[in-house]
């Protein structure tokens, strides 16, 4: 039963399997086991990226395709519920369509951009993404009479989501049950099921074919493959999976702008998270995400820490200052690249022999 | 002081998955022509590309001059005095005649004499000499190609099916122009498919099949002996169809 | 030899074809003479083609290492506007030093000082590249995936070491005395200093041509492009050229970054990032690979983007990626196709 859901893709090691128990426990009982609203905010946001990432690990690890527009895809979700919600009220219909009017959108500029630049080299797309999701971003931030520009969209969602919303007067085990937690496990409970169909995906025959396109696409093409329409398949269904995480932020956060959303910082840190959990295993964007949200949200303090101690050497204290652990990251990053490109994951079950 | 130029002796290349070459044994003698022949697929380039180091042997050893050869990289190859004509001739099309050959005089400037009795040797050379290279046809790219192989003294040549695709007219032009080489102190490693060339200017011969060496032997036996030709000919023409 | 093997092969190119081929070259005062009829004001146009001039150039000399990197050995360098940023910055801090050449009145001390800026940012560029080579790009060389994470990887770590040594804070520097104001022409208000951008861009490229028609190295370059194998077996060690070449293009990089950060006259770490979206569309448009289609495309983006601003500010950027697409449906492989053996 468990395998099925699983799609028979079970995670191979012992550790990572108490690892991805660790996590889906945690983040199933967070609003009970970390109380409070910091880390409320930071289990929702893990969650949300885990599907963000598990998703351009489709693209990335899965396919071999280096897409720079995953964030255009994330935005363009976030950006369709937000609207949707900004201009024909706090319903769950418009909350609904705003959502597959934006996945639907996502599709469409994804199909677009595939046909268009996957017929040429790796590279190509890769630049062709950059540019169309900068102009993107930027284009977004002008047009602020519908998108509210730099500062983006605050809009009111259902009134069950907020916590203004008591489902039961008293309070259960010290936390209060309110819209926000309803809300928290509608976010929970969705990337779980977007995380499940990925995994049910790249297990399919499709998955494999996929695969097998990233390993040779020449000889898959000589088999019989049409090569860009696997690869055009796969730019578009991580697209819109990329875009519902977009409107699982949207709905969370009540709020949509350009720099949570749009970014290319957010974009580095999908990427990060990706090289660093381990490319090619859905496994890798759960772990990847965890850990990379944690230390962004944590390890800042105690970086910060470690630059107090060493005030008195001048460069290693801004080597070690909080607002440089990216620098770590990207070293980090190089190095697995180089010496473990499958990730943690990868690491954790070659361990396993 | 070894009379044999080239020596290949237990060569095997792996190109990706696939095992091309699976103990080449080949003698290369100084002076004169050695061709080497086989059906498609025999290996005949692989082994070209190998002796250049633009594929790495997996196994077993190529001395040069009595130098071991083997693992240098392709640029140190080439300054040891060997010359490549590729099968794809290999010329610079963006490039004009004139560049062509510049960069082929890859020790000194172009020699003149040197030069004089290359565009006597192949007429287009002179005729062109300013054209871009790429609006030149097959033949005569053709030409430039060995053209560029010669314009420095080499002590071996390696060209890879110079007449494949050409007119006639144009495969007896080559042919005597590398007739004319063979005068020089030169060495020559033909690939051919063309027995008829082939027999006319070879001294010595190797034959090739999967990947290995089945027949080497004096060009003028190979060529006179008919029954031997129908076998080791047969085997390359037909047995793999 | 026999008659038929020599004659030439002159065939006559129909003046159609032959306009096609021309075409390119024509776009850049199409795209000028489009912009004069939708402006109307002459004067205004002027302005914003100088402008747009200055800024193509520009985008030009930052670009056009890395197609030439791209061309030589199959190599894109995400890293490559780290050197732009570097650049601005080394160059930024030299000027600040000589603070008190360039706020002098005296022309040749302001042009020495800008001279000593570049030159220093250039160094430091060229030996930054050095390193990028040896460390992030040589050790993937052929695999695509892993360089374009590895090099990505390489900008977020240069932009962090920016912070570190010049601190979060973006900088500010006005130009020397001598590259303020402007020059009136007619109506036409003219910024001494876009002129300056187009000429010493103007200068380069044809340098860059001389060089790569008319040296060695150049031919090197142009063959090592189109079959970099055979250049091999000629006996020129490929590795160094581009090792050459990648440290020419990055020196350029930082160049490009001090004279963009004159222009702008304020720079950030993340300058770069920026700028690489334009230098990416101008050698998508060019075709990877080719100098002079990356010098025509970054033309046709800098008067784009200036014209549109005027007209549409706010799809300035999209114009430019309309332009690219416009430009793929026509040429898939961008304007000058880049001929390859294999």
């Amino acid at each position: 039963m468990l395998t099925r859901l699983l799609s028979g893709d079970t995670p191979r090691s012992g550790l990572l399997t108490v690892l991805l128990l660790i996590v889906l426990i945690s983040l199933a009982f967070a609003p009970f086991l970390f109380p409070g609203t910091k880390s409320l905010e930071t289990a929702a946001r893990i969650c949300i990226f885990i599907v963000l990432v598990a998703s351009y690990d489709l693209l990335l690890g899965y396919s071999g395709i280096v897409s720079f527009a995953h964030t255009m895809f994330f935005g363009i979700g976030a950006y369709g519920t937000a609207l949707a919600l900004n201009t024909s009220g706090p319903s769950y219909g418009s909350l609904i369509w705003g959502t597959l009017a934006g996945a639907l959108v996502a599709a469409l500029f994804a199909l677009a951009i595939g046909l268009f630049s996957l017929r040429v080299k790796a590279i190509f797309f890769a630049m062709v993404t950059l540019a169309v999701a900068s102009a993107f971003a930027v284009f977004v931030s002008q047009m602020s009479w519908l998108t509210g520009g730099e500062d983006g969209l605050n809009y009111k969602i259902p009134r069950e989501l907020t916590p203004a919303f008591k489902l039961v007067k008293e309070k259960v085990l010290g936390v209060r049950i309110n819209g926000k937690l309803v809300a928290y496990y509608l976010v929970f409970f969705a990337s779980a099921v977007l995380f499940l169909i990925m995994l049910r995906v790249v297990n399919s025959p499709f998955g494999r074919t996929l695969k097998a396109v990233r390993d040779n696409a020449f000889r898959a093409e000589a088999i019989g493959y049409r090569v860009v329409w696997y690869r055009t398949t796969a730019t578009v269904l991580s697209a819109v999976m990329a875009a519902l995480a977009g409107s699982l932020l949207a709905i969370w956060l009540r709020y949509t702008g350009p720099a949570t959303t749009l970014s290319m910082e957010i974009m580095i840190d999908i990427l990060l998270m990706v090289v660093i959990g381990g490319m090619g295993t859905l496994y890798g964007a759960v772990l990847g995400a965890t850990l990379f949200i944690l230390a962004q949200t944590y390890l800042q303090n105690l970086m910060g820490v470690a630059a107090e101690a060493t005030s008195a050497v001048p460069l290693v204290s801004t080597l070690v200052a909080p607002e440089r652990w990216l620098l770590w990251l990207g070293v980090l990053f190089i190095l697995s690249v180089y010496f473990f490109p499958s990730g943690i994951v990868g690491r954790l079950r070659a361990g396993r022999a | 002081m070894a009379d044999n130029l080239l020596t290949l002796s237990g060569v095997h290349t792996l190109i990706g998955p696939y095992h091309i070459l699976q103990g080449v044994d080949l003698v290369v003698p100084e002076g004169g022509v050695t061709v080497l022949l086989g059906r498609n697929g025999a290996g005949k380039t692989t082994t070209l590309r190998t002796i250049m180091g633009l594929w790495n042997a997996s196994q077993g050893e190529i001395r040069f001059d009595d130098h071991l050869i083997t693992g240098l990289d392709t640029p140190d190859i080439s300054r040891r005095g060997i010359a490549y004509v590729p099968e794809d001739m290999g010329v610079f099309t963006d490039l004009t005649v004139a560049e062509n050959m510049t960069l082929a005089a890859a020790n000194a400037p172009i020699d003149q004499k040197r030069l004089g009795w290359i565009k006597a040797l192949f007429p287009p050379i002179g005729t062109f000499w300013n054209a871009s290279a790429g609006t030149l046809s097959g033949g005569q790219k053709q030409m430039l190609s060995v053209a560029r192989a010669v314009i420095e003294p080499r002590r071996l040549i390696l060209i890879d099916e110079p007449t494949k695709g050409l007119a006639p007219a144009i495969i007896k032009a080559m042919t005597d122009a590398l007739r004319e080489l063979k005068e020089t102190d030169t060495t020559i490693l033909l690939v051919e498919q063309n027995f008829a060339m082939a027999s006319t200017i070879g001294d010595t011969v190797a034959v090739m099949d999967d990947g290995r060496i089945i027949h080497s032997g004096v060009m003028r036996e190979l060529a006179e002996d008919d029954a031997m030709q129908e076998k080791l000919m047969g085997l390359s023409l037909e047995a793999h169809q | 030899m026999s008659e038929t093997a020599i004659k030439p092969r002159i065939e006559k190119v129909p003046l159609r074809e032959q306009f096609f081929q021309k075409l390119p070259v024509l776009l850049v005062p199409m795209l000028a003479l489009l912009g004069l009829m939708a402006i109307g004001n002459p004067a205004s146009w002027l302005t914003l083609t100088v402008a747009g001039l200055a800024m193509g150039m520009m985008i030009f000399i930052m670009a056009s290492g890395l197609t030439v990197v791209f061309g030589l050995m199959d190599v894109i360098n995400f890293g490559h506007g780290a050197f732009v940023a570097v650049g601005a910055f080394v160059g930024f801090t030299v000027l600040a030093w000589l603070a008190g050449w360039t706020a002098s009145p005296s022309v040749m001390l302001n042009l020495a000082a800008v001279l000593i800026a570049i030159l220093a940012a250039m160094v430091v560029t060229g030996l930054l590249g050095y390193a990028f080579e040896r460390v992030i790009v040589m050790p993937v060389y052929g695999e695509h995936l892993k360089q374009i994470l590895v090099t990505m990887g390489g900008l977020i770590v240069a932009q962090q070491m920016i912070y570190v040594v010049w601190g979060p804070d973006e900088l500010h520097l006005s130009r020397p005395e001598a590259f303020q104001g402007s020059i009136v022409l007619g109506e036409a208000a003219i910024e001494k200093y876009r002129l300056v951008a187009v000429a010493i861009g103007l200068a380069l490229f044809l340098a860059m041509r001389h060089i790569l028609k008319n040296t060695k190295v150049g031919l090197l370059v142009r063959a090592g492009v189109e079959n970099g194998e055979m250049v091999e077996a000629l006996g020129y060690r490929i590795r160094r050229l581009f090792l050459i070449v990648f440290m020419t293009g990055s020196a350029l990089a930082g160049l490009g970054g001090v004279m963009w950060g004159l222009y702008q006259e304020t720079i950030t770490a993340h300058m770069g990032s920026e700028i690489m979206v334009l230098v990416f569309i101008v050698v998508i448009i060019g075709g990877l690979g080719s100098v002079e289609g990356c010098f025509i495309g970054a033309l046709l983006v800098g008067l784009l983007a200036n014209y549109t601003a005027f007209l549409a500010p706010k799809v300035a950027l999209i114009s430019t990626i309309a332009l690219m697409v416009a430009i793929l449906m026509w040429r898939p492989q961008g304007i000058y196709p880049v001929v390859k053996a294999k």
